[in-house]
C-alpha cells in the first residue's frame, strides 16, 4: 500500500511521529556534539592543570638529577586510571623518567614535541614546560591520556538521550493517537455518510458535526448539500408520481375514449345493419300498397267511369298522382340511402367523360330542349366511378332542370381554384336561389321551389352531399334569384 | 299437358288481383294458377302428400315474387334450379324492390329476368302484357325433361 492509499488516522500519526521524532533526533544530537566538544575542553583543561601541577613539583628532581625522585613523582598518576603515560625529559631531550615504569620505548615520543595540549590518534597528549621559578627551562613533561572519560559520559547521554527519545516518540505515538481523532473523526465521520448515501441511496442521513472548525462547516455544507439533493430527490419522486399519476389517468382516459369508440361503432354497424334492413323493407313493402292505391283508383277510372262525374273522376287522378308522387320519393330516398350504404371503390374517374355522357343523355330524352353544354376537358378525379356518376348526374340534371324556362340555356362544368385547391364547378345560368337559403339547399326535402314551378323531391341534392362528403370532400353553391347557380364541389 | 299457364307466385291480394287484371286486359287469357307463398308454389311444383306432383303440366313461366311468407322467392328460386325436372324452368323475378343485391342473387341463381313492378298502374299494366306476350307467344319454352 503506497503512502497515498494509507488511511488518514495513519497518515496523521506517522506525520506526528515523523516530526517530533526528527526534532528529537536533532536536539539530541546537537546536545551530544555540544556535550562532545565541552568534554573535550574540560578534559584538556584538567590534564594542562594535572600537567602544570607535576612540572612544578619535578623542577627539583630535574635540577637535582634525582631520577628516583622523578620517578616516585610520576608513580602518584597512578590515582588516573585514565593516564596512559608520562614522561619527564631533561634538558636536552632526552627522558628522563617514565610512567607507568615499564612502558616501551616505542609507546612514548623519543624526544618533546612542541609545547602543548592537543589531541591525536584518539589520545590527549600535552607537552609541558619544566621550568625554575621565571628563569630558565628544566626540561619538558609529556602526558598522555585516553578518552574513555568522554567516551564513556558520551555514551551514557546516547543511552539517556535515546530512551528519552524512546519514551517522546511513545509519547507522541500516543498523544497523536489521541488528537487526530479531532481531525480524522469528522473526516471518517464525512466518509462513512458519504458511503452510506452512495451505497443505500440514502439521502435523509446527516454526517455528525463534532466541532466548529473548518471540518464543522465542511460537514455542514456536505450536510446541507444532502438536504438540497434529498428535497430534489423528494421533488423529482414528487414529479415522477405525478407523471406516472397523470399517464395513468390519460391511459385509463384513452381507454375510456376507445371503449365508447367501440360501442359507437358498434351501434354505427348495428344502426346500419338496421338501416340496411329498413331500405330493404322499405323497397319492398312501402311500394306495394302505393301500388294497390294507384291500381284501384285506375280499375274505377277504367270500369266506373260512367258512373263518377267529372270531380270524382279529378279526384281519382289526383289520388293516382299522388301515389306516383310518392313512389318517386320513396325511389329517391332509397338512392340516398344507397349512397350511404354502397361500398367505395377508389379508381381514377373521367369526369369529363362522364358529364359529357349525362348531358347527352338528358338532350335524348329531352331532343326538343336547346341547352348548351360546355364541359372542359381532361376533368379527372380519384372516387368512385358509380357514386361519382350519381352526384354528377344529380347537379347536371338540376342544371337541366332549372334552366328550362330560360332561352339561351348553358350549363358550364370546369374546374375552377378555390382557396388553392382545386374545386369542380357546374354552372347555369337557370332560375338560381336566393343566398339567404343557400344553407338550405343541401338538407333532405328541402326545396326552393313549388312542385308546380319545377318538380322535385329535394333528395337529389342531399344525394350529391353525401356522396361528396363520402370521398372527404366539400360541396357549395352560389346563385342569385333568376341569376343562375353554380355548384362547386372539392374531392 | 298446357303449355300456357302461368305461375303467379304472389302473397299480396291486391297484387294477384291487379296482374290478373293487367293480363286479361291485353287478351292473355292463359290459366294464371296463383300460389300465395313459397310452399305453396313449391308443393304445385313438386307435389306433396295427397297431391300428385304438377311435373306433367310445368307452366310456361313462373312469375315469382320474392318477399313471401314461408318460402322466400330466392329458395323456391333455388329449389326450381335444383331439381331436374324444373331446371329449365323459365322464372322471371316481379317485385316491388329492385336492390341491386336481389338483382344479383336472382340472376346468380338462375333467373330469367327481372322486372320491378312499377307504382303506375298504366305501366304496370304494359309490363304484365309485355311479359306475358313475350314469355307465352314469343318464348320458345325448354323441352319437357324425361322422367327417369
Amino acid at each position: 500500500m503506497s503512502l497515498r492509499d494509507w488511511p488518514i488516522k495513519r497518515k496523521l500519526t506517522a506525520i506526528l511521529v515523523v516530526i517530533s521524532g526528527l526534532v528529537l533526533l536533532l536536539t539530541s544530537a546537537a546536545f551530544a556534539g555540544y556535550q562532545y566538544w565541552s568534554l573535550r575542553q574540560t578534559t584538556r583543561d584538567a590534564l594542562s592543570v594535572r600537567g602544570r601541577i607535576i612540572a612544578a613539583n619535578s623542577t627539583a628532581s630535574l635540577a637535582f638529577s634525582n631520577e628516583a625522585d622523578a620517578r616516585e613523582l610520576l608513580s602518584a598518576l597512578r590515582a588516573d586510571p585514565h593516564i596512559v603515560a608520562a614522561v619527564l625529559y631533561d634538558k636536552v631531550g632526552h627522558v628522563f623518567a617514565a610512567y607507568p615504569a615499564d612502558v616501551a620505548g616505542n609507546a612514548v615520543p623519543a624526544a618533546p614535541g612542541p609545547d602543548g595540549y592537543r589531541f591525536e590518534r584518539g589520545r590527549l597528549i600535552g607537552f609541558q614546560p619544566v621550568e625554575e621559578a621565571g628563569s630558565q627551562r628544566l626540561g619538558t613533561l609529556y602526558l598522555a591520556s585516553d578518552l574513555e572519560a568522554v567516551y564513556d559520559t558520551l555514551r551514557l547521554s546516547v543511552v539517556i538521550g535515546l530512551a528519552v527519545m524512546g519514551v517522546a516518540l511513545l509519547a507522541a505515538y500516543l498523544l497523536s493517537m489521541v488528537l487526530q481523532g479531532t481531525i480524522s473523526q469528522p473526516i471518517l465521520a464525512l466518509a462513512e455518510t458519504a458511503k452510506a448515501v452512495s451505497t443505500r441511496q440514502d439521502y435523509s442521513v446527516r454526517a455528525p458535526k463534532l466541532g466548529e472548525d473548518e471540518l464543522g462547516a465542511l460537514t455542514d455544507a456536505f450536510n446541507q448539500m444532502l438536504g438540497r439533493i434529498e428535497d430534489q430527490k423528494d421533488e423529482l419522486q414528487r414529479h415522477a408520481a405525478d407523471l406516472e399519476r397523470r399517464v395513468e389517468e390519460r391511459t385509463h382516459e384513452l381507454q375510456e375514449r376507445n371503449e365508447s369508440l367501440r360501442r359507437n361503432a358498434a351501434e354505427l354497424l348495428a344502426a346500419n345493419t338496421e338501416l340496411d334492413a329498413f331500405a330493404y323493407s322499405v323497397s319492398h313493402d312501402l311500394r306495394a300498397p302505393l301500388r294497390s292505391i294507384d291500381g284501384f283508383s285506375q280499375v274505377l277510372l277504367e270500369d266506373y267511369a260512367a258512373q263518377l262525374d267529372e270531380a270524382g273522376r279529378e279526384s281519382l287522378h289526383r289520388v293516382r298522382a299522388a301515389s306516383q308522387r310518392m313512389g318517386t320519393l320513396i325511389d329517391d330516398l332509397l338512392k340516398l340511402a344507397r349512397v350511404t350504404r354502397a361500398e367505395m371503390r377508389t379508381e381514377d374517374v373521367d369526369l369529363s367523360g362522364m358529364a359529357r355522357d349525362i348531358a347527352s343523355e338528358l338532350q335524348r330524352a329531352a331532343p326538343e330542349r336547346q341547352v348548351e353544354f360546355a364541359i372542359a376537358a381532361g376533368l379527372k378525379a380519384r372516387g368512385d366511378a358509380r357514386l361519382l356518376r350519381v352526384a354528377l348526374d344529380n347537379l347536371l340534371r338540376n342544371s337541366w332542370k332549372y334552366t328550362a324556362k330560360r332561352p339561351g340555356a348553358r350549363v358550364e362544368f370546369a374546374s375552377v381554384d378555390a382557396n388553392g385547391g382545386q374545386a369542380f364547378a357546374i354552372r347555369d345560368n337557370g332560375a338560381g336561389f336566393d343566398m339567404k337559403y343557400a344553407d338550405k339547399l343541401f338538407g333532405v326535402f328541402q326545396r326552393l321551389h313549388s312542385a308546380a314551378e319545377f318538380e322535385g323531391t329535394g333528395v337529389g341534392l342531399a344525394t350529391v352531399r353525401r356522396i361528396i362528403n363520402r370521398h372527404g370532400g366539400r360541396i357549395w353553391a352560389e346563385g342569385a334569384v333568376d341569376q343562375g347557380a353554380t355548384f362547386y364541389f372539392t374531392l | 299437358m298446357n303449355p300456357g299457364k302461368i305461375l303467379l307466385v304472389e302473397d299480396n291480394p291486391d297484387d294477384v288481383a291487379l296482374t290478373l287484371r293487367a293480363l286479361k286486359s291485353h287478351n292473355i287469357t292463359n290459366d294464371v294458377v296463383v300460389a300465395e307463398d313459397g310452399a305453396q308454389a313449391l308443393d304445385y311444383l313438386f307435389g306433396t302428400a295427397g297431391k300428385s306432383p304438377a311435373e306433367k303440366e310445368l307452366p310456361a313461366v313462373v312469375l315469382l315474387d320474392l318477399k313471401l311468407p314461408k318460402v322466400n322467392g330466392m329458395e323456391v328460386l333455388q329449389r326450381i334450379r335444383a331439381s331436374e325436372g324444373t331446371r329449365l324452368l323459365p322464372v322471371v323475378i316481379l317485385t316491388s324492390s329492385d336492390e341491386e343485391r336481389d338483382v344479383i342473387e336472382g340472376y346468380s341463381l338462375g333467373a330469367n329476368s327481372y322486372v320491378r313492378k312499377p307504382v303506375d298502374f298504366v305501366e304496370f299494366t304494359q309490363a304484365a302484357k309485355q311479359l306475358g306476350l313475350y314469355w307465352l307467344l314469343m318464348n320458345r319454352a325448354p323441352p319437357v325433361p324425361r322422367r327417369p
